[in-house]
């Protein structure tokens, strides 16, 4: 039932992202903002032939203003909660015109985006919904600033433990306040929905891996996911120069992962393969949250306890850093 | 094009009011139907995924995982210019709150089936109109149907008007659950000539979402001109009634049937002292009492509401101006409204405030939760109407019918 995919060619390189621009000057987002970045890298990789929907969050409220907007291809507000169903309604509105000869048949790109409020807490019943229905070509984006970033930075279950945020405030008598450990959505999404053929991690500070990552998602046929760790000045409280290097130093303290799995097949990416591998080192954990304001009320045995929580996820789980759960062991 | 084989020659079938209304969006020709189980409005997509299922007409039927995505998807294929159906009952209705509002403020003409139901909690199947109603302010045509045949009449005629790029306005087709939902009755089903022949194609115009057309559709506005904006939907809304009677004088001559007014139908009114007024199936116990108290020599008529939005006031001031008193019957309440009334009620009380000479009027609240509303109950309302007639007036402005106390 799959309809025709556009051919977008993986990039070799930064020199072969494409120069086409279809997120320009108009958004007011942050200095520093890297979800900004993730939108631009999106559709320069999508390219013009592309519709783009986009939950309510910082990308929606921050980025389209009346008679300012930075989108040069179609772009449309969903609900917070509605990525899942905006991307299978505009997907299933364009199949349906075209099979039955009602609008010009060629393979146009569908992105819905959501934050991390958007998809990993409220839409998510909606984007695994849109997950089961592989006869439309779309792909869900979420641009994980690991909290509601728009409404004043409040925890969501995409944040990490012990995060200060404004509904999550270290005080005189609960110092953390953020007990829930980042849900691990990626995982999760592939796990529950084996048919999907691509799902993957990103972050947009490896420009040409997240270029090729789209356009995987995109060419691949069918439902699909990707989910990128988005550094925030606003809401991790650091200086803006720094987002780029904090989106790397996630990767390479083995915080977030970077992977795709595509036909059900698991590709580890850049430092995340190299860490697996035993070619490199994680780094100490503390390297990248003690660069960041909202861990900074944590003590030494918090800081310990996040680092044995993540070396636990690299050295116990079944897939390290990825499947927390493993076969019970019979031999013993 | 396997619905023209299908619908040749127009024929009689009987069917409940949810069948009508499914050959109806086979013969429309729909382009993107979503589903969510929840009863009585479910019947509806029973018989749209078997008319699929049967080849009768082509269309991707979605089965969405709650009514809020249900009735997102339908908003975003309308966007791209498909021509979309769904629909939901009760509760169901209610989790699709915020879809719902956002779809008529994106001007998005979907066309939804309501199939009438009580509220949780506690749970009941049986009909009330409070789940369609609490959308009245939002921009969304309301419509409430008589018959079956009036069910099917309605939907052909919501795409029309819905579509119509001087409305782009979502509109509900509401049906009482059971009495309409479930129950069969003979029903005339035209031909797709004449479908074809009253029903254009959706088209979106320069507001479609097309790579050719780059537009950002429901950029955030604030105070800048989210009033602009606002009164854009009122201006559209304002504009439906002459769509609607431009619409409704056309569909008369292509399927040769249909009332005086697409508003309200008027039952004995015309030299009546006392008009009841309701919606919906009520009509039926309605008129029955009417015509044996015109046996007795009692001047009572019956005004049926069908289009609730947009609210007629102007036909319906015509048409309760002159009698002495109106008996309105809600099947839904609205707890610490003006009077304790009935939302119809205190609409139709407001419609005839600055009247003249206006009548008294009485409210009811009667059938919830779909118990029957029988002849005699409706010979009891009339008779307590007759009495703020005698006394000059209403002592009793709202009163629950049949209740056990």
């Amino acid at each position: 039932m799959t309809t025709m995919t556009q051919e977008l060619p993986q990039v070799r390189g930064v020199k072969q992202i494409p120069v086409y621009e279809g997120f320009t000057s108009g958004h007011r987002t942050c200095q520093g903002c890297e979800s900004a970045l993730v939108m631009r890298l999106m559709i320069k990789a999508a390219g013009p032939r592309s519709i783009v929907v986009g939950s309510t969050g910082c990308m929606y409220v921050a980025n389209t203003t009346y008679y300012s907007t930075p989108w040069t291809v179609p772009w449309m507000h969903t609900q917070l909660g509605s990525s899942g169903s905006a991307a299978t309604g505009t997907a299933a509105g364009l199949a349906s015109l075209m099979r039955k000869g009602k609008m010009t048949e060629e393979p146009i790109n569908v992105i819905a985006f959501c934050g991390d409020g958007g998809g990993v807490d409220m839409g998510l019943s909606a984007i695994s919904a849109a997950l089961q229905h592989d006869e439309y070509n779309l792909l869900i984006l979420c641009y994980d600033n690991e909290s509601y970033a728009n409404t004043d930075i409040q925890v969501s279950g995409s944040s990490p433990w012990g995060a200060n945020s404004t509904f999550s405030p270290p005080g005189k008598v609960h110092r953390i306040m953020n007990r829930r450990w980042k849900k691990n959505t990626v995982p999760m999404l592939a796990a529950g929905h084996p048919d999907v053929r691509y799902v993957a991690t990103a972050c947009g500070s490896y420009g040409p891996d997240f270029t090729n990552k789209i356009r995987r998602a995109l060419t691949i046929g069918g439902p699909t996911f990707i989910h990128s760790i988005d550094p925030c000045p606003k809401g991790w409280d650091y200086d803006p120069k720094y987002s780029h290097e904090l989106g790397m130093l996630a990767v390479e303290t083995g915080i977030w992962v970077q992977y795709e799995i595509v036909d059900g097949e698991l590709i580890l990416n850049g430092p995340s393969r190299a860490i697996s591998r035993g070619i490199r080192r994680r780094k100490p954990v503390t390297e990248y949250l003690q660069r960041q304001g909202r861990f900074a009320h944590l003590t030494e045995e918090d800081l310990k306890f996040f680092q044995e929580k993540i070396d636990d996820s690299w050295e116990k789980w079944w897939i390290p850093g990825i499947v927390p759960f493993r076969p019970h062991d019979e031999g013993e | 094009m396997a619905t023209q084989t299908l619908y040749q020659t127009e024929r009689e079938e009987l069917i409940s009011g949810s069948e009508a209304i499914a050959i109806a969006c086979a013969m429309a020709d729909v382009d993107v139907i979503t589903a969510y189980p929840i009863r009585p409005y479910d019947t509806v997509m029973q018989y749209v995924s078997k008319l699929k299922a049967d080849g009768a007409f082509d269309c991707d039927f979605i089965v969405a995982e709650s009514e809020h995505s249900q009735f997102e998807i339908v908003k975003h294929a309308s966007a791209v210019g498909a021509r979309t159906f769904c629909g939901s009952s009760g509760v169901g209705w209610f989790y699709a709150f915020e879809a719902i509002t956002v779809t008529a403020g994106l001007r998005l003409p979907v066309v939804a089936m309501v199939g009438n139901r009580a509220l949780d909690d506690p749970g009941a199947f049986g009909v009330e109109h409070n789940d369609a109603m609490a959308v009245r302010d939002l921009g969304w045509m309301l419509y409430w149907v008589g018959t079956a045949q009036e069910a099917f009449d309605t939907a052909i005629l919501a795409w029309r008007v819905a579509e119509d790029p001087r409305v782009f306005l979502p509109a509900a087709i509401s049906c009482d659950g059971s009495f309409l939902t479930h129950s069969q009755a003979i029903v005339n089903v035209p031909t797709q000539e004449q479908v074809d022949r009253f029903l254009p194609r959706y088209d979106r115009g320069r507001l479609l979402l097309h790579p050719d057309n780059p537009i950002t559709v429901a950029p955030q506005v604030n105070e800048d001109w989210l009033m602009e904006i606002r009164r854009q939907t009122d201006d559209a809304m304002r504009r439906t009634s002459d769509v609607i009677k431009e619409a409704y004088d056309e569909f008369k001559q292509v399927f040769g049937r249909g009332d005086p007014s697409p508003f309200i139908e008027e039952y004995m009114t015309e030299d009546a002292d006392i008009v009841l007024v309701g919606m919906g199936t009520l009509a039926m116990p309605v008129r029955v009492a009417v015509r044996r108290m015109r046996e007795q020599g009692k001047k009572v008529g019956f005004l049926r509401v069908k289009f609730f939005r947009p609210f007629a006031t102007d036909e319906i001031r015509e048409a309760l101006g002159h009698c002495k008193a109106v008996g309105v019957i809600d099947r839904d309440y609205s707890y610490g409204s003006p009077s304790y009334g009935g939302v119809l009620f205190n609409e139709i009380r407001s419609a005839l405030y600055n009247l003249d000479q206006r009548p008294l009027v009485q409210s009811f609240i009667a059938g919830l939760g779909g118990r029957e509303v029988l002849v005699r109950d409706v010979e009891e309302m009339t008779n307590m109407v007759q009495n703020s007639i005698d006394s000059g007036q209403v002592t009793q402005e709202n009163t629950w019918i049949g209740v056990r106390e």
